[in-house]
């Protein structure tokens, strides 16, 4: 399993339109991922539940998956995750 | 059937009656009498149907109603909600009713986490009540969108309704509820839509049925004769006649200066401000900068926005209000503190004192944006109470490099010691919105007293007249920026009673130019008079026409 830990760069967190922004990568990407902050762990293509996570500016999160071509999917969603989209 | 209800302007419309749907019942939790495997199949067609439609009315609506839109969509694919959904139908609900659990359960959460996740459980409700509606075979709520012009009726609209508005179809609004201030209303002014508001029986008008919307008189006239047809189709095309006339500086008819200022909510509108002849900006409210984020931005984010603002209106005045949170625009760090009644709370000049960093940030963005521009700065606070505060203030704006300060006058205190607060400041400008609500202590966003929300209520002038009379004393300008200045006959009223310059929705303008060139300024202090000496807002403004028409009439035959 390939796992990824980032901080989130968006001034605001990951809220509005960075999070549809970001669900719809992971849709696209075709894999299960796995969304992790603190104890909590959910499906990263729910935009229910990334938005109901909280998750702000300067937290760290963790990305996970499996199957073919998982790490570069999830270095693309930690680019993404790493950049300030509200810049 | 005639209704009467608040004109918002003086538009007309003629149009046909398209009704705002009504939201849907609950669904029931009767079993229905099919498979849980059928169930399923059934919820995860109005799921996917239901994004396929958000996506495509997003793509119509463009610009920042897509973004949403796009969120709204990515809502009804939620596998976590599917996941939820199939397990409420196999614990035997109906698809319609699991649906709308999980929507349910999912919006209690994000309300609970309030702020800006709380503000998403509205997208989640409109979601839910879209795909419900799938399922049972009805029309979605919502906005309708046929491709022939028509007036809306609505019990009342929210932001999200009107984002999605198709103005261009839109003739004019109805409201059965809701105020002067209201969003529609304030939607309408902005975009100078016909609108009567708070017409009780507004909701008994069905699909189709031809309205005459008259906004000057709060008149919605339904099947209307053929010769109230005509008679509203030459009216239409007389104003639109007198619509294209040329835009000078404001000033009444014997010549007397009464400059026209907009009020603005964001840099954008500046164009077409000054495309409507605004002679500067009367009130620019820096909400904008704030309402979207969970914290202040930054004295350099803001310098940006402003000088870009003061660049626009280069040689113009331009008067910008500090942060106006609470009330009907919280701000979770500045005040996040639930209130009894928040419109008495800490808000205003007072949330910012609470939280002087944030005043000072901006204050002192303004001053180095005025310093890069060539635009006559004024600074002003909002909800001033007392001279203390005035004195506060003033200090702070000119400690801070800014050279005119001044306060808003939008509680009765305030006014009734105009002459003390102006002595300590350089100018005041009359919030009537407020003022109106706090003096007949009639809260302006609720809809069962918004009879008491009428600006021509002459106690509400009488403070006017008030602060008038303490500017005219002092030598001190006396603005006004509430809604009352967008109101023809009420504006030439209130520079009866002292008002040295007027702010209002630009597309007020012209309507408040032409009425103010009719009259001269000892016309306009006899209808103040007039007009203080109502008993009420209806008498006011009944008595202040006659006394118009009548000076009208005379002018008319002394010129034949």
């Amino acid at each position: 399993m390939a796992e990824r830990t980032v901080s989130i760069a968006s001034a605001h967190g990951l809220h509005a339109r960075p999070a549809s922004l970001f669900v719809q990568a992971v849709a696209g990407s075709g894999l299960a991922v796995e969304l992790t902050k603190g104890d909590k762990t959910l499906n990263a293509a729910s935009i229910l539940g990334v938005i109901s996570l909280g998750i702000e500016h300067g937290d760290e999160v963790t990305l996970r998956a499996e199957g073919d071509g998982a790490d570069a999917v999830l270095d693309e969603l930690a680019t993404f995750l790493t950049t300030d989209h509200d810049a | 059937m005639n209704l009467q209800g608040v004109g918002i302007g003086r538009g007309l419309a003629l149009g046909p009656v398209l009704r705002m749907p009504d939201p849907l019942p609950e669904p029931s939790d009767a079993s229905s009498g099919v498979t849980a495997d059928e169930e399923k199949v059934r919820a995860a067609g109005a799921l996917a149907a239901t994004a396929a439609d958000i996506r495509i009315r997003g793509q119509r609506a463009g610009g920042a109603a897509k973004d949403v839109l796009e969120a709204q969509a990515f809502m009804a694919e939620d596998p976590t909600l599917r996941d939820d959904v199939d397990t409420r139908i196999v614990a035997g609900k109906t698809a319609e009713r699991a649906v709308f659990e999980a929507f349910a359960a999912f919006r209690d959460l994000l309300t609970s986490m309030g702020g800006y996740m709380g503000e998403r459980a509205t997208d989640l409700n409109d979601v839910s009540q879209r795909v419900v509606a799938n399922l049972q075979g009805v029309s979605a709520p919502g906005v309708p969108n046929p491709d022939y012009p028509f007036v809306l009726v609505a019990r009342d609209l929210a932001p999200a309704d009107t984002a999605l508005l198709d103005l261009d179809k839109v003739l004019a609004l109805v409201t059965s509820d809701g105020g002067p201030t209201s969003h529609t209303a304030i939607l309408a002014r902005e975009k100078a839509i016909v609108a009567v508001v708070g017409a009780p029986d507004a909701l008994q008008l069905a699909d189709g049925v031809t309205v005459v919307v008259d906004a000057t008189t709060g008149l919605v006239t339904a099947s209307p004769t053929d010769d109230e047809i005509s008679a509203a189709r030459s009216t239409m095309a007389a104003r639109a006649a007198a619509a294209v006339t040329p835009v000078g500086p404001g000033a009444l008819a014997d010549g007397t200066l009464v400059p026209l200022l907009a009020n603005l909510g964001s840099v954008a509108g500046a164009a077409d401000a000054l495309a409507k002849g605004a002679e500067g900006v009367g009130l620019f409210r820096t909400e904008f900068l704030f309402l979207d984020s969970d914290r202040a931005p930054s004295v350099a984010e803001q310098q940006e926005k402003y000088t870009q603002l003061l660049t626009s209106f280069a040689g113009k005045k331009v008067v910008v209000r500090a942060l106006d949170a609470g009330a009907d625009k919280p701000l979770s760090f500045l005040n996040d503190e639930p209130e009894e009644n928040p419109a008495l709370g800490l808000r205003g000049l007072r949330a910012l004192r609470a939280n002087e960093s944030i005043l000072r940030d901006q204050l002192s963005a303004l001053a180095a944006a005025d310093a890069a521009t060539e635009a006559e700065l004024w600074v002003m606070a909002p909800m001033v109470s007392t001279v203390e505060e005035t004195r506060y203030f003033t200090t702070l704006a000119r400690e801070l490099g800014l050279t005119t300060a001044g306060v808003m006058v939008e509680v009765p205190a305030a006014a009734l010691l105009a002459d003390r607060i102006l002595a300590d400041t350089d100018f005041a400008s009359i919030g009537t919105n407020d003022l109106t609500q706090y003096t007949l202590a009639a809260d302006r966003l609720l809809g069962s007293v918004a009879s008491f929300q009428d600006p021509w209520h002459p106690a509400v002038l009488r403070l006017v007249g008030e602060v008038g009379r303490a500017g005219a004393l002092l030598g001190k300008p006396v603005g006004i920026c509430g809604e009352a200045a967008a109101d023809p006959a009420l504006a030439v009223v209130l520079v009866g009673l002292g008002a040295t310059s007027l702010s209002m929705s630009p597309a007020a303008l012209a309507d408040v130019r032409a009425e103010l060139s009719r009259f001269t300024l000892d016309q306009a202090k006899e209808f103040a008079e007039i007009a203080l000496s109502a008993n009420s807002a209806v008498e006011a403004r009944v008595a202040v026409a006659a006394a118009a028409s009548s000076l009208t009439n005379t002018t008319l035959t002394e010129s034949e």
